[in-house]
């Protein structure tokens, strides 16, 4: 017997649909995290975690951005989930996080905790869109004054923010293809910020612009990034790395375009 | 410079970026402290090193410090109250500069916005990885000594 733990059953003993609903759990666990904008290394040390507290102690995980596995122990099937998309929901993270904790410490049942985690899946725990629209207008008009611009492009900023906002999460729904979206919400931004100042009513291009495009910012990526690689999952710390670089690529580019004319 | 409104548009800007990303609800007064703590270490920084990349490593390093603290706290991953606390110190208008003087055909000064950009960015990563390592011995003595307390001994 490998996998003999003080004062549990074998691995292998324990029944086939209790070991299936663990490997389910788990990978749903996994699955959610990964999907709305956890770190890597945290994603593998909380299965692993949910699996030593089911007695599964020499199990392995491998995550990557693209998909995850899970292997019980050598006897048995490794399992894969493909993540397909992924977006930025912390509520979701904050969520799954507080299950596996509960598993860990026994408040939870295996049967309960994947009931959460299904109703975690199916819940739609987004802030509603204007407010998102809002908070992006609100965040682009702070850092115009932050960044040293004047009070009154203030407006301008607030407006195109929020409209760039709008623009990328509209193009994003419809094509699914990012970096597009990026290009286009920061062109769209560039035109705007361009005819405020050419008609007179923007004081300075320069600051409007970068206050407007400061909700595309890439900030989680950046951080994720660092945070993997600094744990040594160079696979997703550098492909995430790749991912902000080109969403600041595409940014710069639709920002560029503008500022050629 | 004006301390108290800057204080507040930092709150104001960390806590919007808490809405997009969808942090949880009791946590978004939490994400605006920390990204106030991070502005403001910065702002001091640029005045007292007169150098943007050690003070947005300082203001890097103070954010992840109270993410870290808050995380144990709400008992919630770290990268919540990091995330928003961040944004603010990524070279947005350096990198913007760069380029616009790379449309100019003024390459000499693009390399240097650029060159400053990517110092930024590194000081940015490198607050956030000396305040991990920083927790992590800080929190690892603390587990050892309650562990010694209770009589446990390791594994």
């Amino acid at each position: 017997m490998r996998s003999k733990t003080e004062g549990g059953e074998p691995v292998t003993q324990i029944g086939e649909t209790r070991r299936e609903l663990a490997l389910d759990c788990f990978l749903l666990a996994g699955k959610l995290l990964m999907e709305n904008g956890a770190e890597t290394y945290r994603v593998e040390d909380t299965m692993i975690r949910m699996a030593v507290s089911q007695k599964m102690t020499d199990s392995h995980c491998f995550v990557s951005p693209g998909g995850l596995m899970f292997s019980p122990s050598n006897e048995m099937a490794t399992r894969f989930v493909r993540i397909s998309s992924t977006r930025t929901d912390l509520a979701r993270v904050a969520l799954v996080n507080s299950v596996s904790r509960k598993l860990v410490a026994g408040e939870l049942t295996l049967a309960e905790a994947y009931e959460e985690l299904k109703i975690i899946d199916r819940t739609n725990y987004m802030f509603n869109i204007w407010l998102q629209i809002l908070a992006a207008a609100t965040a682009s008009g702070c850092f115009l004054i932050l960044l040293g611009g004047s009070w009154s492009d203030l407006p301008f900023a607030f407006i195109f923010g929020g409209t760039g906002f709008i623009i990328v999460e509209t193009i994003l729904e419809k094509t699914r293809v990012k970096f597009f979206a990026e290009f286009v919400g920061a062109l769209a931004i560039g035109v705007f910020a361009l005819l405020a100042v050419y008609s007179g009513y923007g004081k300075n291009l320069d600051t409007i612009i970068i206050g407007s495009i400061m909700p595309l910012v890439p900030g989680l990526l950046i951080t994720n990034a660092v945070r993997d690689l600094m744990a040594g999952h160079f696979v997703s710390g550098l492909s995430k790395g790749a991912e902000a670089f080109l969403t600041a690529f595409a940014i710069g580019a639709g920002v560029a375009i503008v500022l050629s004319f | 410079m004006n301390w108290p409104l800057e204080a507040f548009l930092s709150f104001l800007a960390a806590t919007s970026f808490g809405v997009m990303f969808n942090t949880p609800r009791r946590t978004l007064l939490s994400c605006g402290l920390v990204g106030m703590t991070g502005w403001l270490i910065y702002r001091t920084g640029v005045i007292l090193f007169d150098d943007p990349v050690q003070a947005t490593f300082a203001g890097a390093f103070g954010v992840a410090l109270a993410a870290h603290l808050l995380a144990k706290k709400f008992k919630m991953p770290m990268i919540i109250f990091s995330v928003a606390g961040i944004i603010p110190l990524v070279p947005g208008s350096k990198a913007y500069n760069a380029m616009r003087n790379i449309v100019e055909n003024n390459y000499l000064e693009a390399i240097t916005f650029a060159s400053e950009a990517l110092m930024i960015s590194g000081a940015v990563a490198m607050g956030l990885v000396f305040a991990e390592v920083l927790m992590q011995m800080v929190f690892k003595g603390m587990a050892k000594r309650v562990q010694k307390k209770i009589g446990m001994t390791q594994n």
